[in-house]
């Protein structure tokens, strides 16, 4: 078990909670991950398939916690490789690499991602591993560059469109609500569309207004798309390989702060579940919802929080679109209480739906009134004092907890 | 370009001051202009520069007083006089037709010869285009469909140019080509089956009538939004490419459409990656009340090619063999040189934008006669044929007699077939239906299930 813990514990920088108490672990009910097709799949155990079509029996067996994982029984993990270290950019691009080795379909359009690496590196050398037709550098026209990518997919290439930050992504909205959420509908399911769009979103360090956009509170509303959100170099890289393969369209959220963490991941291929939540820390006090980069903030809160002693249980929900409610569920039903740490704005974002989801659904098992911490309904400001008070703060979240529990 | 002379003249260069090396036309230049040197061999040393160590030299064969400017994009001539180039050419570009119309060949007209049975199966498909769109639009009326949309008076370019493809070149249409379709073989009762929204519908009954879709004959489903589908053809063409078919993307587009932001990034786009990509622009004249006068202001669609670095052309949308010859000399090009091409095709909207509108409110109704009657590419191709002998007045009322019978069958058969059942609602939302759409459906059987008088009973569950 402790070999297990080991793995689990090769924390990135900033979130020491990562390491799982194994008391902790009797209460919750996982399966270990399955082998399949020759990749891990790290998956809790469920009775109904997901949308990717594989069923997973209910097992009664313990897992450890679904951030680092290993396949085989806990005997052969230390013998097992320890994997290797990278930035979580690094680990995108080699989940891109690697899925654009397997599938000579997967190609990647968009502005500079050819020799210039893109504006975060993510596509750093692979234009001249590929070539330049098929890591595409696009003239700046984010609509046509969309559509361009949905054309393709429709016609049996995989495109991996890279939006230079999420917000500028605005200017495809038309593509991506109109053709990439509905053709696949609107045609009685005679076309796909199995297109990736990516970039960097969030509140970054002094960005401006028109760089530090949440776009998944704009897109959740579209039918027929599938949203993720990558928070640690582990799961970015497996979200970015499941949304490679997967038959609908995905957008996978990354945040402009992230890139740079750092964490040891598994050698051995992978892929992650793109509608499962991720159990960063079990609690018994209160559910804690959050994703990106308001994980490390709820992280760090919870620090002081369990040094005030509380226990929270960390949620990482990762998919935004649909909800992993079974996950989000178990949770509720066990804690009672439930805190939503978001970046989105208050109005109309993803802790807005996800209150709604839970109320609806879970209404019987909460004591207590949902509460969501949001941004505020501002632009984001260029003062970095400013901009740093429309971010939810670790201690407004310590706050937040030590109401609920009252 | 010899290297030796090249560093000799450098060499001589250096020992040159500077005063001595310009020329005296360049004098009144400003220090930061660069000027390319010239080559030394039989000149003057008065025209050779100083900075000529640094400077690339340009070509030998050029003309002796071309005098150009290196800018990131290249060599560009420049001059001293300031001169605007004008909104608009003198003339404007002229537009390429075969035919007349009385159907009569012009003299010396270029174009690719069609044989008879190429140009009676084109006729014919022009014919039943025309019907289906009447008799849908009357069904419309009657209230037996919810909408329709004609192509009247655009017969030739949706059938000439579908004729000048192969069923390989994948069509990203707008709307108002249903013609394509037809030419590849989608039938009456297809076309009416999507109309009707029942369960033979390929849309499953999600779409409006006449946004057809069939992956089968490479014919992408219509999307109701405007100019959407011409980046999904360079896309398109960018696939072909590489997998280096011999294919190429076709999309379709009207005036109206050419304003809309996709027609300006999916033309650049489609220049700087090379694709196979044909445009075809249906200028008929309306976007619904729009006249092109209140669209652009340039001369028409085809002025806008040489914008974007693409190759352009004007044809006579109503001329058929126009159509097909500039097509299939399009596609060939697109596909051998790799890059895309964009024909206007001049025509006039014969019908209303759809059965929402009245279009007699904005145009006279001579006007639309005088089209219907003077410039019918129907009869123009009609009076060709039968000039060539290979047309007659009883084949014509065979055919009408024919179409019209298979036209109402189909409609009235795709009337009484069911619709769609409810779990289509569902489904395709993605490739397996998500827990929250299992839930909606759920939810939604146990409301019909608790009121069936409620819910219609001609749908199945």
């Amino acid at each position: 078990m402790s070999a297990i813990l080991q793995g689990a514990g090769a924390a990135t920088a900033l979130s020491p909670f990562n390491s799982v108490d194994s008391k902790k672990l009797a209460a919750s009910r996982r399966s270990l991950p399955v082998r399949v097709g020759g990749y891990i799949v790290a998956r809790s155990g469920v009775s109904k398939s997901f949308p990717s079509g594989l069923r997973v029996r209910r097992s009664e067996q313990l897992i450890a916690n679904a951030v680092a994982t290993k396949a085989d029984g806990a005997a052969s993990s230390t013998s097992s490789k320890p994997g290797h270290e990278l930035l979580l950019f690094e680990a995108l691009q080699e989940g891109l690499e690697e899925e654009m080795e397997r599938d000579a379909r997967v190609c990647v359009m968009g502005e500079d991602v050819g020799h210039y690496g893109g504006s975060y590196k993510v596509t750093k050398d692979l234009a001249k591993k590929f070539g330049d037709l098929r890591v595409l550098d696009t003239p700046i026209c984010e609509n046509a560059f969309t559509g361009m990518g949905i054309g393709a997919a429709m016609t049996g290439l995989r495109p991996v469109v890279e939006g230079m930050n999420m917000g500028f992504l605005l200017l495809a909205f038309n593509q991506i609500s109109n053709n990439c959420g509905m053709l696949h509908y609107t045609s009685g399911g005679q076309f796909t569309i199995p297109i990736v769009i990516r970039g960097p979103g969030g509140v970054g360090r002094q960005l401006g207004a028109e760089h530090s956009q949440r776009l998944e509170s704009y897109f959740q509303s579209i039918p027929g798309i599938q949203m993720v959100a990558c928070s640690t170099p582990y799961n970015a890289k497996g979200l970015m390989k499941a949304a490679i393969r997967s038959e609908n369209p995905v957008i996978l959220f990354e945040h402009v702060l992230l890139y740079n963490l750092k964490e040891r991941i598994p050698d051995e291929e992978y892929v992650c579940n793109l509608e499962e939540a991720e159990m960063v820390r079990p609690g018994e006090h209160v559910t804690i919802l959050t994703y990106s980069r308001m994980r490390y903030h709820v992280m760090q809160a919870a620090k002081t929080l369990v040094n005030k002693g509380f226990d929270p249980e960390v949620i990482d929900i990762r998919s935004l679109k649909p909800f992993d409610l079974y996950t989000i569920g178990n949770s509720v039903k066990k804690t009672h209480r439930v805190l939503i740490v978001e970046e989105c704005m208050r109005t109309g974002g993803i802790g807005a739906s996800l209150t709604a989801a839970i109320n609806e659904n879970f209404h019987d098992y909460l004591d207590a009134p949902v509460v969501c911490l949001s941004s505020q309904d501002v632009p984001t400001p260029y003062a970095g004092t400013l901009e740093e008070w429309t971010v939810v703060q670790p201690a407004q979240i310590v706050t937040a907890v030590e109401q609920l529990c009252l | 370009m010899a290297l030796h002379l090249r560093s000799s003249r450098s060499a001589i260069l250096s020992k040159l001051k500077p005063w001595f090396g310009l020329g005296r036309h360049l004098r009144g230049n400003p220090p930061s202009v660069r000027v390319l040197e010239y080559p030394l061999v039989g000149f003057s040393r008065r025209f050779s520069s100083t900075m000529s160590e640094k400077l690339p030299v340009i070509g030998r064969d050029d003309d002796a007083k071309t005098q150009a400017l290196d800018f990131p994009g290249g060599k560009v001539p420049f001059t001293p006089e300031m001169r605007f180039i004008s909104e608009s050419s003198k003339e404007r570009v002229p537009c390429y037709r075969v035919l007349d119309e009385n159907g009569g060949q012009i003299p010396n007209s270029q174009f690719v010869q069609v044989g008879e049975e190429m140009a009676v199966k084109i006729y014919r498909h022009m014919v039943t285009l025309r019907m289906m769109d009447n008799v849908f639009y009357e069904a419309q009326r009657q209230g037996r469909l919810s909408f329709y949309a004609t192509s009247l008076g655009e017969e030739a370019i949706n059938i000439a140019s579908a004729a000048a493809l192969a069923i390989d070149d994948v069509i990203f249409p707008q709307y108002r080509e249903p013609g394509v379709l037809l030419w590849r073989g989608f039938t009456l009762q297809e076309f009416a089956n999507q109309c009707f929204g029942n369960e033979a519908d390929y849309g499953k009954g999600r779409q409006m009538p006449i946004h057809y879709g069939s992956n089968r004959l490479n014919y992408f489903t219509v999307s109701a939004t405007i100019a959407t589908q011409l980046p999904h053809a360079v896309g398109a063409a960018y696939s072909l490419k590489m997998d280096k078919k011999d294919a190429c993307s076709v999309t379709f587009f009207g005036d109206g459409g050419s304003s809309e932001g996709d027609f300006h990034g999916a033309l650049n786009f489609a220049a700087v990656t090379e694709s196979p990509v044909l445009f075809i622009c249906r200028n008929n004249g309306w976007a619904i009340s729009t006249p092109t006068s209140d669209q652009f202001r340039s001369d028409g669609v085809v002025a806008k090619g040489r914008a974007y670095g693409v190759r352009s052309i004007r044809v006579d949308g109503n001329d058929a063999l126009a159509m097909y010859s500039a097509v299939h000399a399009a596609r060939e090009m697109a596909i051998t040189e790799q890059r895309p091409i964009l024909i206007e095709a001049l025509t006039y909207r014969v019908g209303h934008h759809s059965t929402s509108d009245d279009s007699t409110r904005y145009r006279s109704a001579d006007e639309i006669e005088s089209w219907n009657v003077g410039r019918s590419p129907v009869t123009i191709f009609r009076k060709w044929i039968e000039g060539k002998g290979w047309w007659s007045e009883e084949a014509e009322t065979e055919l009408r007699r024919e179409v019209k019978k298979q036209i109402l069958e189909a409609i009235q058969l795709a009337e009484k077939t069911k619709k769609p059942p409810l779990k289509h609602l569902f489904e395709d939302v993605y490739n397996v239906p998500s827990s929250n759409l299992e839930e909606q459906e759920m939810s939604l059987r146990q409301i019909v299930k608790s009121r069936p008088l409620d819910y219609p009973s001609d749908v199945p569950l």
